[in-house]
C-alpha cells in the first residue's frame, strides 16, 4: 500500500518535471490564486479585479494593441537572457545594454540625416553595436581574468544608467527645458502610420474602420514584427548554425568544447556581445516606435530585469520568448487598471503581478538550479 | 582466511527491488552476508551494485523487500539510522574535507569535546588508537590535502570505524590506487576481519575478488544471478556469469614489425596548475605499428602530458613532432587536423558534451567540416547519417542517434568517443585511460579497437594506470616517474613487479 502511494507520488513528480507547458500553466494558476489572496487581505474583491485586468486588456483592439506594445521589448531583452542562458552564461546586464541602445539610437536618430527606411535600419544597427561592445566587455572581462559575468554586468547596469543620464544633459542632446533629449527625426521611426493617421485622408479612413483607428491609436509600431524576427533569427543560430553548435558546447561543458577545438574564450565573448546586441536592440526599437527619445532616469526602468523574468517562464527557448513577453506585457499594462475603478493603491497593483510572476519563474529557476546540480554531480561521479 | 561466523547473519536483505521511474535498478536482489565475512558484490557498470548498498546505507528506500540487520527488521530511513545500526560506507569519491588534518576529518561530527572547545588531544589519541588496532597507519596531524589517495581512503576507513561500524561497504576502493596501495588494502581488510568486522566490497575487478573475497554475488541488470563461494569458482566463471556470455581476458595480438616514428617527443617540459613542473624533460618516440604503453603511478605527470600533447596547455620547454612536423604549443584545432586523435583520460568532461545528442557528439571535432557544415550552416540530415553508420558499426546501445549522451552507459559513451576518434583515421592514437571505469565487456571491446589500430600500420599510445592492461595490450612500455620517463621495456618481457619497482622510481639498469 505504501510502496504503491510512493511510486504514484513519483510519477505525477515525473510528469509534471517532464511537461514543461503543464507546469507554467500550473505556475500561472498558483500566481493567479496567490494575487488573489494578497487581493483579499488587502480588502479588494480578487474576481472583479480580474475582471477588470481581463477586460483591460482584451476589450478593445487598442488595449491589444498596448499590451503588444509592452510586451515587444521585453520579448526581446528575454531572448538576450536566452541567448545567454543557453550558451552557459547569465545575462544580467540586459538592463544597461537596453539602455545603451537607447542611448545610441537616440543620438544617431537625431543628429544623422538620411532616407526615410534607411535611417531606420542605421540607428537599429548602430544601437545593436554599441550595446554589443558594452556586452562584449563582460565577456572580455570573463574569458581574460575570469571574472563573474554577473559581477560585470551589475556593475556595467549602473554605469550604462550614469552615463546615459549624464549625456542626456549635455547641452547638444538636452531639449531645452526639460530632462529629456531631443527627439529622433521621423525618418527614423518605425510607428505604423505615424504622420498618415492625422492626415485628413487618414482621419476619415479611420473612422470608417473603427477597430484599426482603435489599434492604431496607440504608437503601434513594427518593433513585434522584428521582435519576432530576433525570436526566429536566435532559435536559427542555436541550433542550425556552426556558431550555435560552438557555444552551445561552451556553455554545456567548455572543457570537451576545448578538447574538441572550439576557442572557448571566443566564444564567451561572442555570446556575451550577441546578448548584448539584443537587448541593446531592444532600446532601440522603443525609442523609434514609442519614446523617440530619452529621459534622465531616476533608477532602472526594468526591461533588462524583467527579460530575465520572460525568459525564464519561456522556458528559455527562443518561442517560448514570444508568449511569455506578450503574458508579462500584458500584466504590466492590465495590472494598474484595477486601481481607479477598485482605488486600490497601485503597490498592490505590483504585488499581485509580482507575486504571479515569482510563481511562474521562481520553481521554473528552482529546477534549473536542480538541473544544473545533478549535471555537476554528475560531472564529478564521472571523475 | 576463514573468520565467517555462520551462525551470525549480520545483513539479510530480501527481494530489494528499486524502481526509478519506469527503470528498475534492483529487481527482487536477496543478499546474505554472515559476521566476519568480505562479500563481494560483482556486475559491471550500471548493474546495480551501488544502488543496492546505497538502499542498504539508508540513501535510497527500496520499492520493495525488507531489511535485517542482526536478525531484526530493520527500516533504515537515512545513513544516521545505518550508522546506528554499525553500518559504514567508503564512498568512490571521498567525502573529506581538504585543509582539515585526518584527525579533524575523522572526528567530524561526532568531535571530542572539553566544555565548548574541541579536546583535539583525546580526538588524536584516539585516533592513533584506532588506527593501531587495524593496522591502518595515518599521520592524525597530516592535511588531508598533503597525504596521497590512499592514506586518504584510510582516513574515511578509519572515519566509519570511528563512528563504531561493524559492516563497513567499500566503493571500489582500489580503483585509485596503485598496486602497492591495493595490497596495502587486502591486509587491512584481512584485519578487520580477524577482529569480527564485516565487508562489503563493491568491485568489477575479479583478480581482486579471488584475492580478497569469501562469497561474491553477482548482479547483471539489476537482477541477483548467482551467489558463490570464491573459492570454488574462477575468474572466467566469475566474467561470463557477470557479462552473461564467454569473455577472454587473453587480448589476441600478433607479433607486428613497428615502422617509422610517428611521434617524436624532446626533452619536453610542461608546468601543472600550481607551476611545478609536472613533466620534467621526457623524451619518447612513438613508431607507426606499434602499441607504446605508458605506465606510472597516478599524477606523475600523465596527465599534463596529455594536455600539452592535445594543445590545452603550454609547453615551457622542449619539441614534439608529429610525423616530422615541429607541433609544439599548436592549437587544438591544427594538432587535431596533423592526423592526432585522442581518447580523453575524462570522458564525461573532456570527451563527450553530455548533454548534446550522440550525433551532436559524434562530430565534435569536425562540426565545421563538409558534409556537416556548409558555410556555416549544420546539416543536421548529414550529421545524423554519419552517427547511425557510427553507431550501427560501433554497436552503440541503445541505437538512437538523437538521445542526449549522458543517457548512454559509461561503456557506451567510450564507444562514442572511439567511435570518432578511430573514424578521423588518425595517424597516431593516443589513448588515455581507456578503460577507466568500464565493465570487462566494454573493456575486451576497447583492447581490440586499439589493437586494430596498431595493425592497420597507426601509432598508438596507451597511457594507463592499470599495469594489467599495459602489459597486455602494448608491445613497448615505458614507465613514467615525476615527469620523466624512467625506462623503457618490452611488454614480452615485462612483469608487475619489475614495472611496479620502476614506477616508484626505481629505474632499470641506470637508464
Amino acid at each position: 500500500m505504501e510502496n504503491k502511494k510512493k511510486k504514484n507520488k513519483y510519477s505525477v513528480k515525473q510528469r509534471l518535471l517532464s511537461s514543461n507547458l503543464t507546469f507554467t500553466i500550473v505556475s500561472v494558476i498558483i500566481g493567479l490564486i496567490i494575487g488573489a489572496i494578497v487581493l483579499l487581505i488587502a480588502g479588494f474583491n480578487p474576481i472583479t479585479a480580474y475582471s477588470i485586468i481581463i477586460n483591460g486588456i482584451f476589450s478593445r483592439t487598442k488595449y491589444i494593441s498596448y499590451m503588444i506594445i509592452y510586451a515587444t521589448p521585453l520579448i526581446i531583452t528575454g531572448l538576450s537572457v536566452t541567448f545567454a542562458f543557453r550558451t552557459g552564461l547569465f545575462n544580467i546586464g540586459a538592463e544597461g545594454q537596453y539602455i545603451v541602445g537607447a542611448l545610441v539610437a537616440t543620438i544617431v536618430g537625431y543628429f544623422l540625416e538620411l532616407p526615410i527606411g534607411l535611417h531606420a535600419i542605421v540607428v537599429f544597427l548602430a544601437a545593436i553595436i554599441a550595446a554589443a561592445v558594452w556586452g562584449g566587455i563582460a565577456g572580455f572581462l570573463k574569458a581574460k581574468f575570469g571574472v563573474h559575468e554577473v559581477i560585470a554586468t551589475i556593475m556595467l547596469n549602473w554605469i550604462a544608467l550614469y552615463f546615459s543620464n549624464y549625456m542626456v544633459m549635455k547641452p547638444f542632446l538636452r531639449r531645452p527645458e526639460s530632462d529629456s533629449s531631443y527627439e529622433i527625426l521621423d525618418t527614423a521611426s518605425i510607428t505604423i502610420l505615424e504622420d498618415w493617421k492625422y492626415t485628413d485622408a487618414g482621419r476619415e479612413w479611420l473612422s470608417q474602420h473603427p477597430y484599426i483607428k482603435d489599434f492604431l491609436a496607440t504608437p503601434a509600431n513594427l518593433g513585434f514584427v522584428i521582435a519576432i524576427l530576433l525570436a526566429v533569427l536566435v532559435w536559427y543560430i542555436l541550433n542550425k548554425t556552426t556558431l550555435g553548435y560552438e557555444l552551445r558546447a561552451v556553455g554545456y561543458n567548455k572543457h570537451a568544447a576545448e578538447y574538441g577545438g572550439i576557442k572557448v574564450k571566443k566564444s564567451i565573448i561572442t555570446s556575451m556581445m550577441i546578448a548584448g546586441g539584443l537587448a541593446g536592440s531592444a532600446g532601440a526599437l522603443q525609442v523609434m516606435g514609442v519614446t523617440k527619445g530619452i529621459s534622465v532616469l531616476p533608477g532602472m526602468e526594468g526591461y533588462g530585469f524583467d527579460g530575465i523574468a520572460v525568459a525564464l517562464i519561456g522556458g528559455t527557448t527562443a518561442f517560448g520568448n514570444i508568449f511569455a513577453g506578450l503574458l508579462f506585457g500584458g500584466l504590466k499594462y492590465g495590472g494598474p487598471k484595477i486601481q481607479p475603478p477598485l482605488g486600490a493603491p497601485s503597490e498592490v497593483v505590483n504585488i499581485v503581478i509580482g507575486t504571479i510572476v515569482f510563481f511562474i519563474a521562481v520553481p521554473k529557476f528552482m529546477r534549473m538550479i536542480f538541473n544544473i546540480n545533478t549535471r555537476k554531480r554528475g560531472e564529478k561521479n564521472a571523475r | 582466511m576463514s573468520n565467517i561466523d555462520f551462525n551470525h547473519k549480520v545483513v539479510e536483505m530480501k527481494d530489494i527491488t528499486k524502481k526509478f521511474g519506469n527503470f528498475t535498478a534492483n529487481d527482487h536482489i536477496n543478499l546474505t552476508v554472515h559476521k566476519g565475512e568480505v562479500h563481494a558484490l560483482l556486475g559491471e557498470n550500471g548493474a546495480g551494485k551501488t544502488t543496492l548498498m546505497n538502499v542498504l546505507y539508508g540513501l535510497y528506500h527500496p520499492t520493495s523487500g525488507d531489511i535485517y540487520i542482526r536478525g531484526e527488521k530493520t527500516n533504515i530511513n537515512d545513513p544516521n539510522v545505518a550508522i546506528k545500526k554499525g553500518i559504514g560506507m567508503v564512498h568512490q569519491h571521498f567525502m573529506l574535507v581538504e585543509p582539515f588534518t585526518v584527525a579533524e576529518n575523522i572526528i567530524l561530527g561526532m568531535e571530542t569535546t572539553k566544555g565548548v572547545t574541541i579536546d583535539m588531544q583525546k580526538a588524536i589519541a584516539d585516533v592513533k588508537e584506532l588506527s593501531e588496532k587495524y593496522g591502518l597507519y595515518v599521520d592524525p596531524d597530516a592535511k588531508i590535502q598533503d597525504i596521497s589517495v590512499g592514506m586518504q581512503q584510510r582516513v574515511e576507513i578509519l572515519k566509519a570505524l570511528y563512528r563504531g561500524a561493524e559492516i563497513l561497504i567499500l566503493d571500489e576502493p582500489t580503483a585509485v590506487l596503485t598496486p602497492q596501495e591495493i595490497e596495502d588494502l587486502m591486509g587491512i581488510i584481512s584485519n578487520l576481519t580477524e577482529e569480527g568486522k564485516t565487508i562489503i566490497i563493491i568491485t568489477h575487478k575479479l583478480k581482486e575478488i579471488k584475492m580478497i573475497a569469501d562469497y561474491c554475488t553477482i548482479i547483471r541488470r539489476g537482477k541477483h544471478i548467482d551467489t558463490v563461494k570464491v573459492s570454488e569458482t574462477s575468474e572466467d566463471d566469475l566474467a561470463s556469469k557477470m557479462v552473461g556470455r564467454e569473455v577472454s581476458f587473453k587480448v589476441d595480438k600478433e607479433h607486428k614489425e613497428k615502422g617509422e616514428t610517428t611521434l617524436k617527443i624532446e626533452n619536453l617540459v610542461v608546468k601543472d596548475n600550481r607551476g611545478i613542473n609536472a613533466v620534467d624533460g621526457l623524451s619518447l618516440e612513438i613508431h607507426a605499428g606499434e602499441i607504446l604503453g605508458l605506465a606510472g603511478v597516478d599524477g606523475n605527470g600523465q596527465s599534463e602530458l596529455i594536455d600539452a600533447l592535445n594543445g590545452l596547455r603550454q609547453v615551457e620547454s622542449g619539441k614534439v613532432y608529429m610525423n616530422g612536423k615541429d607541433m609544439t604549443n599548436k592549437s587544438t584545432k591544427e594538432i587535431l587536423n596533423s592526423k592526432i586523435s585522442i581518447i580523453p583520460e575524462d570522458r564525461q568532461r573532456r570527451g563527450l558534451v553530455l548533454d548534446f545528442t550522440v550525433a551532436e557528439n559524434m562530430v565534435l571535432e569536425n562540426y565545421h567540416k563538409k558534409p556537416f557544415a556548409k558555410r556555416g550552416i549544420l546539416s543536421y540530415e548529414n550529421i545524423e547519417k554519419f552517427a547511425k553508420d557510427l553507431i550501427k558499426k560501433f554497436d552503440v546501445r541503445p541505437e538512437n542517434e538523437k538521445i542526449k549522451a549522458r543517457s548512454l552507459s559509461g561503456g557506451n559513451q567510450q564507444k562514442v568517443i572511439i567511435a570518432r576518434e578511430v573514424t578521423n583515421d588518425p595517424d597516431l592514437l593516443i589513448a588515455a585511460q581507456p578503460t577507466r571505469g568500464l565493465d570487462v565487456g566494454a573493456i575486451e571491446y576497447v583492447h581490440k579497437s586499439l589493437i586494430e589500430q596498431r595493425d592497420k600500420g597507426k601509432a598508438v599510445f596507451l597511457v594507463s594506470l592499470e599495469l594489467d592492461e599495459v602489459i597486455n595490450v602494448a608491445d613497448r612500455i615505458a614507465v613514467i616517474y615525476e615527469g620523466k620517463i624512467v625506462g623503457i621495456i618490452n611488454a614480452k618481457d615485462a612483469d608487475e613487479k619489475t614495472l611496479g619497482l620502476m614506477m616508484a622510481g626505481g629505474g632499470t639498469d641506470g637508464k
